[in-house]
């Protein structure tokens, strides 16, 4: 009888160690030999654009200029690391923690969060971006991936689908089902799983008695463990699995084991179930200095590295939060838009009637009975 | 009597349920150390231990369905359901298994489940989290479905479903958790009658019929109309189903007029529902055709047009309005 592998840490890929020491990998080695100072700074520079979009998502909360904000704090090396592998033509179907995604994608960091403020349920056009809009209910998008990449098989394309979820994602039955469409038509899709160890308040070893990564190999679809918060790792195991997908290999599986620093969303407060030193485990690991790290090691002055990084997440932030703050609310009589493609009675019917409402307020100012009070 | 708010008279409800039954288990997601998203679960792990309130995994159909499972096997399982809008991975099993197993089983199996659903809209969520999906469930044979309004109901009904033996799914006005109201914790379960309506306020020139977190608009409007000499009487409708039509029937026979209101969409909703009970039970008593003002037939919109989705005071007064035959939003649309 073979065991359940449980969470034991070994058999992690790695390419960068914390310490950001180069570790050899025979798999993925060959997937990075184009990978020079230049790109790596290049990925750095990613990284911390994207964490200063995630710092002002969490501010412009704070300040009541967002309803809500889900940061990814601690996920950047797993979102760019993914996000740079990816051909422009590669559809992504995210969750609702993207937003490194959404950044290698080209969608203005403004479109990412303007969802979060309510002055829009899709902060971009998905077929303008190659990529779907986020996915709130959990795990239902990685069956969209499947599906879209039994279409790439039957049209004939030569594109992938990507997918991701977290490790709360897993237990739901979308997620299985969809490993068990992609592996039954041999789809060429790719699951990356953040694991980012909770679900909200509710461990990783409560969704799964073994590592994820063990999972998708009951259901045929071969797996990668690997470390989340190294980018050199997670470009090379997400280039393998698109190379896969595209030479006809069917699907693979990426669990990327990180860590969510920040509290599950602005609303949560993580102090109510998590020891804050695993925090401080985790910081150690932490994606950007890792990479800092090793690029000191390569000879780079980590000074001037940040400040060339710091350029760009400026010029960033500020565009950010002029367009946030400026963003005009919807009209009313928006919200009929959209529900179907062509006129319905119905709800036309309750459009009109809603539009005859709205102007008695209109008139209020002369009306002196019935009408709005 | 003590001043509870909403969320901690439910907390309260749970914690007497348990104690009285040893069978009372709490599944659901982040339910435990968390005490749930909304705090409704507070500090009930830490005092019944991880057997009777059970952290699950992140997936509802199985939520719902090892509730079930649970069930046969004589527990009497209420279920959280984090927000309305991710109840639906769990419909297949509510309406398939927990609402026909009792029928299917000539009686045999009974599914004394309770599935607790905070709903509703106003509290400027993101997209699935402020959803009014009773009519799926009052649409479906087996389920009792209720929404308490106020603490003391939330307290007593809450109770009252976890006691009954059919399943009960508990409509709970989540943007009313905050609000805090005199319950009577010494009363046990005691109350009206789970399945019962209770009318709020007196009155004598129209019905207006209200559930969950409308029932204080309603009683606000209610007091508004005051001033223009237009007595309304409020019927907290409590159960959606079974709906209470005796107590409905009785105050439109008196006042000979009949507001619905709700803010899920129009078609095929509770209004339409109790309009077209009313309306046979009542024709002839009826000055007006039936008025509905409910949410629109829209999905949910993004929080910054939510208020112009919702049913509120004006919307509710423009409606009573309409049925009163006074001028109204749409009296250019007559003659
Ligand atoms: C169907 C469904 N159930 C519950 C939720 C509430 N919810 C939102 S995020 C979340 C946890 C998700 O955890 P995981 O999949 O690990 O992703 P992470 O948030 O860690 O990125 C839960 C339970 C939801 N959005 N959808
Ligand atoms: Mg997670």
């Amino acid at each position: 009888m073979s065991q359940p592998a449980g969470h034991r840490d070994e058999g992690l890929i790695q390419l960068i160690d914390p310490s950001g020491r180069r570790t050899p990998n025979e798999e993925l080695d060959p997937w990075v030999t184009d990978v020079d100072v230049d790109a790596l700074r290049g990925l750095h520079t990613d990284m911390v654009a994207i964490r200063r979009i995630d710092q002002e998502g969490t501010a412009l909360q704070r300040q009541g200029e967002l309803a809500l904000w889900p940061p990814l704090l601690g996920q950047e090396a797993a979102q760019i690391g993914a996000g740079r592998a990816l051909e422009d033509d590669d559809f992504i179907f995210p969750s609702y923690r993207e937003t490194g995604l959404a950044y290698c994608r080209g969608v203005d960091a403004e479109d990412t969060l303007r969802v979060w403020r309510g002055n829009a349920y899709s902060g971009w056009d998905p077929f303008g971006k190659n990529m779907a809009t986020p996915q709130i209910i959990i795990g239902a998008q990685t069956l969209h991936a499947a599906g879209y990449a039994m279409g790439i098989k039957y049209d004939g394309g030569s594109q992938a689908a990507i997918t991701f979820f977290g490790d709360g994602a897993t237990s739901q039955g979308d997620v299985n089902e969809a490993m068990v469409f992609a592996a039954s038509y041999q789809a060429p899709v790719v699951f990356f799983c953040q694991n980012n160890h909770w679900a909200i308040s509710e461990p990783v070893e409560l969704q799964s008695n073994t590592h994820i990564a063990d999972r998708p190999v009951g259901f045929g679809i071969p797996s990668l463990r690997v470390d989340g918060n190294d980018v050199l790792a997670c470009l090379a195991a997400t280039r393998i699995a698109l190379d896969r997908a595209r030479t006809g290999n069917g699907p693979t599986f990426i669990e990327a084991v990180t860590y969510r620093m920040g509290p599950h969303t602005t609303a949560d407060d993580p102090t109510r179930y998590r020891d804050a030193n695993e925090l401080d485990l985790w910081a150690a690991k932490d994606p950007i200095e890792r990479l800092e790290k090793h690029l000191a090691g390569l000879g780079l002055d980590t000074a001037e590295l940040q400040a060339g990084a710091a350029v760009v997440a400026d010029a960033v932030a500020e565009k950010l939060r002029k367009a946030i703050i400026g963003l005009q609310d919807p009209q009313p009589m928006d919200v009929f838009e959209n529900v179907y493609s062509q006129p319905h009675a119905t709800l036309d019917r309750q459009r009109e009637h809603y539009a005859l409402y709205q102007q008695q307020f209109a008139d209020a100012g002369s009306a002196t009975e019935g009408g709005a009070r | 009597m003590s001043a509870l708010t909403f969320g901690k008279a439910l907390n309260a409800g749970l914690r007497h349920s348990m104690e009285a039954d040893s069978k009372v288990v709490l599944m659901g997601e982040d339910i435990g150390k968390l005490g749930g998203v909304f705090r409704i679960t507070d500090g009930l792990q830490k005092d019944f231990g991880q057997h009777r309130v059970i952290d699950t995994p992140l997936a509802e159909s199985g939520i719902v369905g090892t509730a079930v499972g649970m069930a046969y096997r004589g527990f009497r399982p209420v279920v959280e359901i984090q927000f309305d809008g991710f109840v639906y991975p769990a419909f297949d099993q509510i309406v398939s298994q927990v609402a026909k197993l009792h029928y299917r089983t000539h009686g045999q199996v009974s599914m004394p489940l309770t599935i607790r659903i905070p709903f509703g809209g106003g509290i400027g969520s993101p997209e699935h989290h402020s959803e009014s999906p009773e009519a799926y469930f009052a649409h479906t044979a087996g389920l009792r479905v209720v929404s308490p309004s106020n603490p003391q109901d939330a307290y007593v009904m809450l109770q009252q479903a976890i006691a009954c033996n059919d399943p009960v799914v508990f409509f709970e006005p989540k943007r009313r958790y905050h609000e805090r109201g005199e319950v009577d914790l010494d009363g046990g379960m005691a109350g009206p009658d789970l399945g019962s309506a209770v009318i709020r306020r007196r009155g004598t020139d129209v019905t207006l019929v209200a559930y969950g977190a409308l029932v204080k608009t309603a009683l606000d409007a209610a007091t508004a109309a005051e001033d223009d000499g237009i007595s309304i009487e409020v019927i907290d409708l409590r159960s959606l189903s079974p709906v209470d039509y005796a107590t409905v029937e009785a105050s439109v026979k008196r006042t000979g007029r009949l507001v619905v209101t709700h803010e899920a969409a129009q078609t095929l909703g509770l209004g339409a529902e109790i309009a077209a009970s009313i309306t046979e039970r009542c024709f002839y008593h009826l000055e007006h055709a039936p008025v509905r003002v409910t949410g629109f037939d829209i999905p949910y919109p993004y929080s910054k047009l939510e208020m112009h989705h919702l049913p509120d005071l004006d919307r509710i007064l423009d409606g009573v309005d309409r049925a009163m035959d006074r001028p109204n939003s749409l009296s250019s649309l007559e003659g």
